[in-house]
């Protein structure tokens, strides 16, 4: 029983680390490959259209939602403090800071992460990655490449969007729906929000989520096992993996960009 | 039979396109294939035939080099696949086409993009000698009326003519075919036989055909190569295998339930199984 037990805890520890070393070899190969997705940029175009300009809807929304929900709580709260014109740097900060890279890189991972790793999980059960291999066409550097470029090139156009759509519900709820006083309201943002501090720091966020998103996704999608259960197992775990990743990777990069502020 | 070798269909040794040499595969621990010896000649259409799981897909990715003899070589145009780089593979495989069971088309791009795309990929001609080769190629598969529709629209039959027009489009010196006549309807089963067998002779080409399809293939085959559990148990013409005496043969060539291979799997004692004796006993 016992003897079973390590067994299983060995197999499953000796699985988990050649895992690893595949998703690493993979990574780096997708890096080596990267050339095609250059210098044939129109592949890398399209799937930026397929992961990047079909998210727009889901992405816009949010924002507008979660910046509408933010000048509302921002508010109630300012206000106890009669400090209700400082609602547009909380709102913007709370966004290009947080909000934006984060919340998008979520929905991100669920819209086209899961897309991504289904399509891919496909190509191998139909076995189109071999033919393309068969053909003398590496797939590496044909289908995962520009799909990984894309992601992370879309990535940070995504939560950049998402900020101003929220920092525009933001606006229509704070000031014109409650009335808060429409100069203070954008001079203390522009006062208060610095690029390089805030905004390049929320750039730089949603590009390292970007790639952790697109790599896991592709990854999952490469390693499914070719079968119906195998590609929605690898699905699944593309959404969970990497919304986890997001999350712990954000509060690793806030507690370098912005500790001591 | 037995003895004879696939070699005196010609005297010249060079016309051997594709040599296996007893190769030795396994994946893991398991062993596939163990000692095989097989010769395809250029200009042949060759049957390697043989009961589900027997190793005959594993022979054609050795040969296509998705996967590596563990002993014994594989030659392809006299080159040694065991010691090519990446690179030279890709580069022989240039030169290879192979028809996937289900075809294998990219479901995301039309007929026409798929037969297209090797030439896109490998040359740079201008776009309307693409479009003449394609429509070339989707013509001698007789389909040259589909070349707008998307895979998903195809039958099973069609699907694997485009991809076997896919497969051609580089003009291959070799194509290797995993089951194609595997779930198709008897109209398409002649149809694919026929044109394996016309491309071959037109085209010079050599075809290499793993099928357990007996009646069809016989028909068009040069040479068959029989295998079970991962080794050559009989090769000859189509003629000398239909009239085989080997007990695996006739089982197979006639279709009958029981014989060398059992139709039952190895399972203990069905009495035991029903308690109507006692194992102890």
């Amino acid at each position: 029983m016992l003897r079973r037990a390590i067994e299983n805890l060995g197999s499953r520890t000796i699985d988990g680390v050649w895992r690893i070393g595949f998703a690493a070899r993979f990574f780096v190969a997708v890096l080596l490959h990267s050339g095609t997705a250059f210098r044939r940029f129109g592949l890398t175009i399209r799937e930026m259209y397929f992961s990047g300009v079909l998210s727009l809807i889901i992405i816009l929304v949010s924002g507008l939602f979660v910046g509408m929900v933010l000048g509302l709580q921002g508010y109630e709260t300012l206000q106890t403090y009669g400090s209700e014109e400082a609602l547009g740097i909380l709102v913007a900060l709370s966004l290009v800071r947080e909000l934006g890279p984060v919340v998008a890189a979520l929905l991100f991972a669920s819209r086209a992460g899961s897309a991504i790793t289904a399509e891919i999980g496909l190509m191998k059960a139909t076995e189109q990655l071999t033919a393309m291999e068969m053909m003398a066409v590496n797939p590496i550097a044909r289908v995962i490449a520009p799909r990984f470029w894309a992601g992370v090139i879309s990535m940070p156009f995504l939560a950049a969007l998402f900020s101003a759509m929220g920092i525009f519900g933001g606006y229509l709820v704070g000031v014109q729906l409650i009335g808060v006083d429409e100069g203070a309201f954008w001079s203390q943002m522009q006062s208060a929000v610095d690029f390089e501090e805030d905004i390049l720091n929320g750039i730089i966020k949603s590009v390292v989520f970007g790639v952790a998103i697109t790599a896991i996704a592709l990854f999952e999608g490469y390693d499914a096992p070719p079968t119906a259960e195998g590609v929605s197992g690898a699905t699944t775990r593309t959404v969970v993996t990497s919304s986890l990743a997001v999350l712990a990777l954000d509060f690793v990069l806030t507690a370098f960009m912005f500790r001591g502020v | 039979m037995t003895a004879s070798n696939n070699d005196r269909f010609d005297s010249v040794q060079d016309d051997a396109l594709v040599e296996i040499r007893d190769v030795v595969f396994g994946y893991g621990a398991r062993p596939v294939l163990q000692g095989i010896n097989l010769t395809a000649r250029r200009g042949q259409v060759v049957a390697i035939m043989g009961s589900s799981g027997c190793g005959k897909t594993t022979l054609l990715r050795l040969i296509g080099g998705q996967v590596r003899a563990t002993q014994g070589t594989v030659r392809v145009a006299g080159e040694s696949l065991g010691e090519l780089d990446a690179e030279g593979l890709y580069r022989l495989r240039r030169r290879m086409g192979m028809l996937f069971q289900f075809g294998a088309l990219f479901t995301d791009i039309t007929v026409f993009d798929n037969v297209a795309y090797p030439l896109r990929e490998h040359t740079d001609l201008a776009e309307e000698t693409i479009r003449d080769l394609v429509l070339m190629k989707l013509n001698a598969v007789g389909l040259t009326g589909a070349a707008d529709l998307m895979p998903s629209a195809l039958s099973g039959g069609m699907a694997r003519r485009v991809a076997l027009a896919r497969a051609i489009a580089l003009d291959p010196m070799l194509v290797m075919y995993d089951e194609p006549f595997a779930g198709l309807d008897p109209i398409s089963l002649g149809v694919t036989g026929n044109l394996i067998r016309r491309l071959t002779d037109t085209l010079g080409l050599t075809s290499l055909v793993v099928t357990h399809d007996v009646q069809e293939s016989l028909k068009i085959v040069d040479y068959v190569y029989f295998v079970s559990a991962g080794v050559i148990v009989a090769e000859g013409t189509a003629a000398e295998i239909l009239a085989s005496d080997l007990p695996y043969v006739h089982q197979f060539v006639h279709g009958e339930a029981d014989g060398p291979v059992p139709f039952h799997y190895q399972a203990p004692a069905y009495a035991e199984d029903l308690g109507l004796r006692s194992s102890r006993a």
